[in-house]
């Protein structure tokens, strides 16, 4: 494949496929997917994506080589890496880490131990090549019906992370992954797929960035969970995309009996995002939690929710979300529960709060509860706050200068959900949180 | 040099005129009262100086150990030294009590360790050991925000304190505390100003020096007999 490729078309994705030597299943996967994405309509709710011209977009692009050693990046590349921190989180407080520049990954490690144990962590290719039962798992749990950005996800995705845990191996500590964005224009689709076997556990972090460009480009992932039974997944997301990305991602899990999936996702960045984590409760007594923290500022819109599908018989779910919307800009909240008749004795609970730091920020919460049987639990709580000139003035008459006051009265508004969030992380976000306020006051 | 000396101030609250050429200085160390009735301007005056973007100063000056307070910000004159206990202290949701005095406190210059020191025991002093993990001011009773008040004065220990009704709803027990740590700030050095209404708290500590505040000027002055005429009489005392 050469570096770059800028269109959409049919020649295009045989290509892609072709060059990644990927076998006659995926091929045809990619073309049917491409065919449905021509068909389907642009979303019919939530942000305005008139400016999103899917005609003016890089489709792959591949401006860094893969290494096995940090060192051996290029200077530029190497530096962004090390100013995120990822080598010393390697190190530190991973047990294994991938990486990803535009289209394809540039570096990956896991500690022997685990690779002992049988764990497989690889690039999506790799395993696509590699291993012909993932076809049995290979957007299954969102096909590309589901809408248009599934298929063109699809049709042309590249990169992202496949992970097998064995039945019962529990990864005690985090396996992470870091997207980034580095060519104007570009678009990014990467895919995730976890396996977790029967009583197994993984906790998966993803951290997202990329450099401020003028021109548009577009982020749409896919991930697909399976939890086997009594197997307990955790997937946290850190986006932190500049003002020109349009961050449209798929991200759906199966829950068998007893297992639980948790989704823990901070939104800072973007100027569009539409995120809806989706877990389908399969098995009896299946769990989900779905931990959301948007925070939008001028000129972006973060639409965002949270699903959870009751399918079976005492299956719980939690659907947390902390918004907070400075200057002119809007954050959504859709949570959606759906119990089927034969889910008796489900437990649902919503929760959404929004914190408006300014007059013309903009929110709304979208609450659907629907039960198709009586024998269920459900709660929904919203709440909609502002910060009122006179906390602020009671903060500031005791020495905190604004962003202080605001990053404070934010902080504690966010804090139920940073808890969930690992240490390294939470510190990084209130960092990025206290960055924001300064550049937005100064 | 007085620790604050205010001097013509004129304050203008929408387009209403309250504070008419208000003058006086308080001194380090000493105990002041202010009096006056409702909706005199008692509050509008400490707000005013704090910096509140509502109350807007039309004329006047004010000078905290010779600097000039009004050219800062509110949290400039915070760090400068001047602090003010509210009348109606806001509730905070999230923010945990704790948290806002550790950052307040580093602002003044105080370091981590010395908080970790001084906020139990400051605590302690106010006998509000069971307040360490709430939010701050977040379904406190009236009596316990007036503490808290209290509480962050103790910490911050300012050069100038303003302190609006600190006695109101407060309890004889919770009285007597606050008088006491009222005494201990002016002894510590801290040039201090009571709003109050009532003689009561005064009693506990006797004024250096009582103001009245009436049609938007200091119209009398006087030692602590003052206080308690006015409680006695009311103010056709000093209206006259
Ligand atoms: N934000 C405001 N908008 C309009 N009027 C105001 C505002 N704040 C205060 N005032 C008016 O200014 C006057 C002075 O109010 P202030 O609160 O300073 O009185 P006070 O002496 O503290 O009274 P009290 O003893 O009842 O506490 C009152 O008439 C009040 O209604
Ligand atoms: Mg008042």
């Amino acid at each position: 494949m050469s570096k770059v490729a800028a269109r959409l078309s049919k020649d295009f994705v045989e290509r892609l496929s072709w060059e990644k030597n990927e076998p006659d299943w995926m091929r045809e996967h990619r073309l049917r997917c491409l065919e449905i994405f021509e068909k389907l309509p642009m979303p019919r709710f939530g942000p305005d994506l008139s400016a999103l011209d899917l005609g003016d977009l890089t489709y792959y692009a591949r401006p860094v080589d893969p290494v096995r050693r940090w060192e051996e990046l290029p200077e530029e590349i190497r530096r962004t890496f090390q100013a995120l921190g990822l080598p010393e989180a390697e190190q530190k407080a991973l047990a294994g880490l991938g990486a990803q520049v535009d289209s394809e990954e540039v570096y990956r490690s896991l500690l022997n131990e685990l690779r002992a144990k049988g764990v497989i962590f690889t690039s999506m290719e790799k395993a696509v090549r590699e291993f012909p039962w993932v076809q049995d798992y290979f957007m299954k749990i969102i096909p590309p019906e589901d809408n248009k950005f599934a298929a063109l996800h699809g049709a042309v995705w590249s990169g992202g992370t496949f992970i097998w845990i064995p039945e019962g191996v529990e990864v005690e500590i985090p396996l992470q992954a870091y997207y980034r964005m580095q060519t104007e224009g570009v678009g990014q689709f990467e895919h995730t797929l976890i396996i977790a076997e029967r009583g197994s556990s993984l906790h998966y972090i993803e951290g997202c960035s990329a450099p401020r460009y003028s021109r548009t480009s577009l982020h749409s992932g896919m991930v697909e969970i399976y939890a086997k039974e009594d197997a307990r997944v955790r997937f946290t997301t850190i986006q932190n995309w500049s003002k020109n990305v349009y961050n449209l991602n798929n991200k759906r899990a199966w829950a068998y009996a007893g297992a639980s999936v948790d989704w823990v996702s901070g939104s800072l960045g973007s100027k569009v995002t539409m995120l809806y984590p989706t877990t389908v409760l399969l098995g009896k007594g299946a769990r989900t939690e779905n931990l959301s923290f948007t925070f939008a500022q001028e000129g972006m819109w973060l639409d965002t929710g949270a699903r959870a599908i009751h399918r079976a018989s005492d299956t719980t779910s939690r659907l947390i979300s902390r918004s907070v919307v400075q200057g002119r800009a809007k954050s959504v909240f859709r949570g959606l529960v759906y119990v089927a008749s034969e889910a008796r004795g489900a437990r649902a609970h919503v929760e959404c709060s929004t914190l408006l730091l300014s007059p013309e920020a903009r929110t709304e919460t979208i609450p659907v509860i629907n039960a198709e049987n009586d024998e269920v639990e459900l709660g929904h709580e919203a709440t909609v706050g502002r910060v009122s000139q006179e906390q602020l003035f009671y903060l500031m008459s005791r020495g905190l200068d604004e962003s202080q006051a605001l990053s404070l009265i934010v902080n504690g508004f966010v804090s139920p959900i940073l808890k969930e969030i690992p240490l390294e992380y939470a510190v990084e976000l209130r960092r990025l949180l206290e960055m924001s306020f300064e550049g937005a006051i100064a | 040099m007085a620790a604050l000396e205010v001097r013509d101030l004129h304050v203008r609250v929408g387009d209403k005129l309250i504070l008419r050429g208000v003058d006086f200085a308080l001194e380090a160390g000493k105990v002041h009262a202010l009096m006056g009735p409702n909706g005199s301007g008692k509050s509008t005056l400490a707000l005013a100086l704090a910096g509140h973007p509502e109350y807007q100063v039309v004329r006047g000056q004010a000078f905290l150990e010779g600097q000039d307070l009004l050219g800062l910000l509110p949290h400039e004159r915070a760090r400068a030294g001047l602090f003010v206990a509210f009348q109606h202290p806001p509730e905070v949701e999230g923010v945990k009590l704790r948290e806002f005095l550790r950052l307040a406190c580093s602002e003044r210059g105080k370091g981590f360790c010395e908080f970790q020191k001084a906020f139990p025991q400051a605590l302690r002093r106010l006998r509000m050991e069971e307040f360490k993990g709430r939010e701050l001011n977040v379904g406190f009773s009236g009596g316990e925000k007036k503490r808290a008040e209290l509480l962050a004065l103790y910490m911050l220990r300012p050069k100038v304190a303003l302190l609006d009704e600190p006695d109101s709803g407060v309890d004889v027990d919770a009285l007597r505390l606050i008088a006491e740590v009222i005494t201990e700030m002016a002894a510590f050095g801290t040039a201090i100003l009571i709003i109050t209404h009532y003689p009561r708290l005064l009693e506990h500590v006797p004024p250096d020096e009582v103001f009245v505040l009436l049609d938007g000027k200091i119209s009398d002055r006087g030692g602590p007999e003052l206080a308690w005429k006015i409680g006695e009489m009311g103010f056709e005392v000093v209206r006259r």
